[in-house]
């Protein structure tokens, strides 16, 4: 019998959609149900490592939601006793079906026992025990008022299994669907806590593709095997104990099938394992790739590379065929495999039932019934197989997630915390060191004290490591000894919020999220006032501008895209700064790509920002240096000199250096 | 610089139109593998007519067999129904090998067929699509098509031919109660159609609240320094929840569908057993049939109903592919607006010449041009600067040179020759590019060097980090030219990053050097190095530098200053400094301050 497209069967089982409610086959095993896969280029070989652990991890995330799972198992064990009990009860139908037929051609009027001594008589042993063991009442047609009041339960059973089913399946969505939401808050929150550090050393598509197509992937998988595991196992059990109630002999070479069947499924599941992993590393690389070259599209081009870009992609797009084919191929094996061994099953249980039967041992409509548990008997076992391949990558994926859940967070903040009311903006830099390698040194004893509303320049070469020291005062990362205080406080005695507060941050890659430009200069401050915005504009220069749009404040800010120039972001993140208003500021002057009219609004900007303000200035700009209270020189990630301009010029070393090549030459070839 | 309005694409609903174009990329990409697809078939017509022959062969067990006691048939025919089905094993095996071949290699030649296509798209159409769509559209969506194609060589396809057979069998087996089936599958059908009006919109929904989550952690990711900096953390993560259950709520919604379906299906399913079991015992009563027929009856009615179930579950991802299909054939039916022409122009003899005659630029669909009336040259040896305030089309006009973007109307030429008249490759031969955005690639110090000239001895890249300013950085590297550079150059620093795709371009020794503002990260001190190693370095080059501090070209041959996309000077810095409004105002607002001191 044909297994083939017969899965559901009477079971009831299996919600085809994947968790997330894409659909997908009961029957195709995983990796190729699954939607997005790996969007992160950098996404190593997923290998399960420790596969029963993280299994067992994700079982875990399934706690808060044990009382729907406990209900969903007794919802399970009632609709798949019902769906069971089914095909029994038909099974009585066709037995009063088939005693009809032969009791109406028995003539009338003799008693059953007579007809079957009249059969034995003529020598038809076999005919005669069978209809023995048979109600015939010879010469009577079906009853139909039986038949009739056997098929009324049958429709209530089917009916129940039904409901059941469906409030399985109901409570099952409701249990993963809050499931992975909950797995995606936690990565989302875990990413809040995480040190910059985490940020600065891992690929933006990897940590990406973890909080979505990982936890995706996982969500996929959830609702469709958990439903489908509990239904399984519980039918698996419902099914073996009705084949032992109708016939042990039987129900025992039914059972000879369970172990081959596992055999024959792990034999196959742990090759596709690896084909599987196979397949995500190369669409990991895949991907990786296809990024890398369409981000860099014109370079690509311009130099001559696009044969080369091919090439790969095409050498790279091969291995992925190849791995997502074999793997297809071995799951799809795991169905006929079942298929075979199930229709061994079912031809020896026709051969010895229909000999039971011709020998009067077994009625006819119990063999059907047992042929019809047959087939219910393997859809279990081939969704358990089916189950075990999408498993497979849901761990892996649950491993990813769960690794960077384990991520070593930043220092919690202290239980006491000190409050700085209305800070001024006193910043002391007290013995001071730093190295982000534990082996290189990079700040060691550095002091550094700035009266309120001082300004200190930062200044030295590309890559002098100027935003550590941004880093360290903001607390992005911790120092290695020494203190920073504001206002008398060490930071570290202070909330990272509350130290975050005292300062505003200009920084040069102009950070606007898509959303209304109002909300944009609003940022730093939920309850800003539209006056406070409006002002916040016209001090960063920026008013006019935003009134040129059409829609003006509420115009729509792209998150990378190109609506408003690297000039006008800059000054709508210096009107963001304004609307916070904060005692300590951090700007960096670096201006690329703006044109010099915007730079001088930039420039005004900055100083009308700067006014009355503690602020700590990566600068580029003649004035600002040396009109700063302190200039500190770094170079190789050190602070080399420090001191105002006429004592760094005095001395005569690398600042000194600095100045006369740069500016004062560009000075003189410049008017 | 310049504001490209992207138009922005929605997806639009899986209407007729994603259907046609799912057909479309259907036909063209399974058609090298017809020949493998026939075989499919083919097996998958043998399956069915050995799973619809296999009940019949239990009716016969049943009816000549037990019926009549006869143990010996019960066993020959027992024997031949193994036969048939290892016969069923092999020939699924079989196509199943060459089915998951034929659809991932569907998948393969398509993404291969996008990859190369846009290659071929200008910075017209990229911006068009937008990169992070194009590479969801390379693989993600060739996943999801895919898919279905698979899915269809294993089973969509044998579904209807299981459910014709089954509807044959039964109609052989008896034809009055045949007529069921003129009831069931309507109400199925009728009911699975309710149920998809509901539920492809919401799969449309969820799309778009995919990419919402995608949208607010990439900003997360993006902007974590300012988000801490400004204790937005709090706001970010509710920002976060609410893209979260919005989705939750929806993929809710779309499961909770599902849950109604298929018990629903599975009850009319088994009702229907109920109802061929009462009217076929009628029938059995009257004489009319067999119960042997009855048995292998209702098999083959559960065949086509399973059928039925099965297709439906499987067309349900047919509107999602067909909103993939339609995203992909979106990509491969887009013209590419720059092409070779179809008789490129002789190459010239000349070298390292480049004009610009009466230019015209506008972006597509854009009302007012960009650039207008735009006429200089450059010859070898000779370094143009360009300057001009934001949006007067700087980086769009020294964009057209390599053909990033074609002219809207006049011309641009190099040696001589219009650019459109030239195969890209000698044109790309011929200009090296540095952009504004200094993109390395995932690799090392030396293998980015080596993009511009693969043959380059350790001793050349060393050189061309010397003109660059970049030797002594690199060599304070653990690895120096073997150190490693992530995708996009993100573990070095901004002005390291642009020092090296300075090397790069010196590495690949053209013709024309286009700087794109591409000293904007360096400080002053490096910039005016760099400028004096390049003087030395390309002598005899063209050299085109779009540039913002004056500082940096002062000194340039020429100096082309654009104002709204219009050249309103050209000179040198003493004569513009004369002539020139515009260029004084931008001299003077950065160097006021000096001048006073």
């Amino acid at each position: 019998m044909s297994q083939r497209a017969g899965t559901g069967g009477h079971s009831g089982t299996g919600a085809p959609a994947g968790a997330d409610g894409r659909p997908r086959p009961p029957m195709r095993p995983g990796g190729f149900g699954g939607g997005p896969h790996g969007m992160g280029g950098m996404m190593p070989a997923e290998k399960s490592r420790d596969f029963r652990g993280s299994f067992r991890r994700l079982l875990g995330e399934l706690r808060p939601e044990r009382r729907q799972i406990v209900l969903v198992m007794l919802l399970a064990i009632v609709s798949v006793t019902f769906a069971v009990v089914g095909p029994k009860i038909l099974g009585n139908a066709t037995n009063i079906l088939f005693e009809g037929v032969v009791g109406k051609q028995l003539p009338a009027g003799i008693s059953a026992d007579q007809a079957v001594a009249a059969l034995r008589a003529q020598g038809q042993d076999r005919m005669a025990d069978m209809l023995a063991s048979m109600h015939v009442t010879p010469g009577v047609g079906v009853d139909f008022g039986a038949l009739g009041s056997i098929l009324l339960v049958l429709i209530g059973v089917y009916l129940v299994s039904s409901v059941f089913s469906w409030a399985q399946a109901y409570i099952m969505a409701g249990a993963t669907q809050r499931t992975v939401y909950r797995m995606r808050r936690q990565v989302d929150q875990k990413l809040a806590r995480l040190p910059l550090h985490y940020f600065d050393s891992h690929p933006r598509g990897d940590i990406l593709s973890r909080v979505t197509n990982d936890i995706d992937n996982i969500s996929q998988t959830l609702q469709q095997s958990l439903t489908q595991l509990i239904t399984s196992l519980f039918t698996i059990i419902g099914v073996l104990i009705m084949m032992f109630w109708i016939s042990p002999l039987l129900a025992v070479i039914a059972l000879l099938t369970i172990p081959l069947s596992i055999v024959v499924t792990l034999l196959i599941a742990r090759r596709s394992q690896k084909q599987f992993a196979a397949q995500w590393q190369s669409t990991g690389a895949l991907n990786g790739h296809v990024e890398e070259m369409h981000t860099g599209h014109n370079i690509v081009k311009v130099f001559g590379h696009r044969d080369e870009a091919l090439e790969t992609f095409d050498r790279e797009n091969h291995r992925l065929f190849q791995a997502s084919y074999k793997a297809q191929f071995i799951s799809g094996i795991i169905q006929p495999s079942m298929n075979f061994i199930a229709n061994l099953n079912y031809v020896a249980i026709c051969v010895i039932g229909g000999v039971r039967v011709a020998n009067g041992q077994m009625s006819l409509g119990d063999v059907q019934a047992f042929i019809q548990y047959t087939r219910q008997f393997t859809m279990p076992i081939v969704q358990a197989a089916s189950i075990m391949n999408v498993l497979q990558s849901a761990v892996a994926s649950a491993e990813r997630v769960f690794e960077l859940l384990d991520e070593a967070e930043e220092a919690p903040d202290t239980t006491t915390p000190q409050r700085l009311r209305y800070a001024v903006g006193r910043v002391v830099l007290d013995n001071v060191s730093f190295r982000y390698e534990p082996e290189t040194p990079l700040i060691e004893d550095l002091d550094l004290v700035v009266a309120p509303g001082q300004t200190v320049a930062i200044v030295g070469p590309t890559g002098a490591g100027k935003t550590t020291l941004v880093n360290l005062l903001m607390r992005f990362y911790e120092i290695d000894g020494g203190r920073i205080t504001v206002d008398g406080i060490d930071t570290r005695e202070m909330t990272r919020d509350d130290l975050r507060r005292t300062f505003g941050m200009v920084l040069q890659d102009a950070w606007l999220f898509k959303g209304t430009i109002r909300e944009n200069i609003a940022y730093g401050r939920d309850d800003a006032t539209e006056e406070a915005i409006l002002d916040a504009a016209r001090a960063a220069h920026v008013d006019h501008f935003v009134r040129t749009l059409a829609a003006g404040y509420d115009t729509i800010l792209d998150d990378d895209a190109s609506n408003v120039s690297q000039g006008e972001r800059q000054l709508l993140t210096i009107a963001r700064a304004f609307v916070v208003d904060p005692p300590i500021l951090i700007l960096d002057e670096a201006t690329s790509s703006v044109d010099t009219r915007t730079e001088v609004l930039i420039q005004r900007a900055m100083a009308k920002l700067m006014k009355g303000r503690t602020s700590f200035v990566i600068a580029h700009r003649l004035s600002t240096i040396r009109d700063a209270d302190t200039i500190l020189v770094m170079n190789h990630g050190r602070i080399i000199e420090q001191g105002t301009h006429g004592e760094l010029l005095a001395r005569n070393g690398f600042y000194a250096d600095l100045y006369n090549s740069q500016f004062v030459e560009a000075l003189d070839t410049a008017i | 610089m310049s504001v490209v309005a992207a138009p922005v694409r929605v997806a639009a609903p899986a209407g007729t139109g994603d259907r046609h174009r799912m057909t479309r990329l259907l036909t063209r990409f399974l058609r090298p593998y017809r020949r493998a697809l026939v075989f499919v078939i083919f097996l998958l017509l043998v399956q069915a007519i050995a799973n619809l022959y296999l009940p019949d062969l239990n009716a016969d067990i049943i009816n000549n067999g037990v019926l009549k006691g006869d143990t010996g048939y019960i066993i020959s025919t027992g024997a031949f129904m193994l036969a048939v089905t290892l016969l069923l094993a092999i020939a699924s095996i079989v196509s199943v090998y060459w089915g998951s071949k034929t659809a991932m290699a569907f998948g393969r030649d398509v993404r291969s067929a996008i990859f190369g296509k846009v290659q071929d798209f200008s910075q017209t159409e990229v911006n068009l699509f937008g990169t992070p769509s194009l590479i969801t559209r390379n693989t993600n969506d060739v996943q999801q098509v895919q898919q279905v194609v698979a899915m269809a060589l294993n089973m969509m396809i044998s579904a209807p031919m299981m459910a014709i057979g089954g509807i044959i069998m039964a109609l052989r087996q008896d034809v009055p109660l045949s007529g069921l089936i003129v009831i069931i599958v309507p109400i199925m059908g009728l009911v699975i159609g309710l149920l998809m009006v509901r539920v492809v919109p919401l799969f449309m929904a969820m799309q778009i609240k995919i990419d919402r989550i995608n949208q607010v952690v990439r900003e997360t990711l993006s902007g974590i320094r300012v988000i801490r900096a400004f204790v937005r953390t709090e706001h970010e993560e509710q920002r976060f929840d609410a893209a979260n259950r919005d989705l939750t709520r929806t993929a809710l919604s779309v499961n909770r569908i599902f849950a109604v379906m298929i018990p629903t299906l599975m009850g009319i399913f088994n009702l229907s057993a109920v109802a061929i079991m009462w009217f076929g015992s009628i029938r059995v009563d009257s004489g009319a049939m067999q119960i042997g027929n009855l048995t292998a009856f209702l098999m083959y009615i559960m065949q086509i109903l399973m059928s039925v179930m099965m297709a439906t579950i499987m067309f349900v991802m047919v509107p999602r592919a067909a909103v993939s299909a339609g995203r992909i054939q979106e990509v491969l039916e887009t013209q590419p607006s720059v092409e070779d022409p179809a008789v490129p122009a002789a190459p010239s003899a000349a070298h390292g010449f480049v004009e610009f005659r009466d230019v015209e630029f506008r972006y597509p669909g854009a009302e007012h041009p960009v650039l207008r009336g735009i006429s200089f040259s450059a010859g070898p040896g000779e370094t143009t600067a360009i300057v001009g305030s934001t949006g007067s089309g700087k980086s769009t006009l020294i964009n057209l040179v390599p053909r990033f973007y074609d002219v809207t109307s006049g011309s641009v030429l190099v040696d001589g020759v219009d650019v459109r008249e030239m195969r890209q490759e000698d044109l790309w031969r011929k200009v090296g590019v540095v952009p504004q955005q200094a993109f390395l690639f995932n690799g090392t110090v030396a293998s980015n060097v080596r993009y511009g000239d693969p043959d380059a001895t350790d001793d050349e890249i060393l050189h061309t980090l010397e003109v660059a300013q970049g030797r002594e950085f690199v060599m304070e590297m653990p690895d120096g030219l073997a150190a490693p550079i992530t995708q996009g150059g993100s573990n070095v620093s901004g002005g390291q990053r642009q020092r090296l795709a300075i090397a790069r371009a010196l590495a690949k020794r053209p013709e024309v050097y286009i700087f794109d503002d591409s000293f904007s990260a360096l400080d002053f001190k490096t910039d005016s190095m760099l400028r004096a190693a390049l003087r030395q370095e390309l002598d005899s080059a063209t050299v085109i530098i779009v540039a913002q501090r004056v500082g940096t070209i002062m000194t340039a041959d020429r100096i082309v200053v654009m104002d709204d996309g219009m050249v309103v000077g050209i000179g040198t810095h003493a004569e513009l400094m004369e002539t020139c409004p515009t260029y004084r105002e931008i001299v003077f607002s950065q160097l006021s301050e000096a001048e006073v001191a």
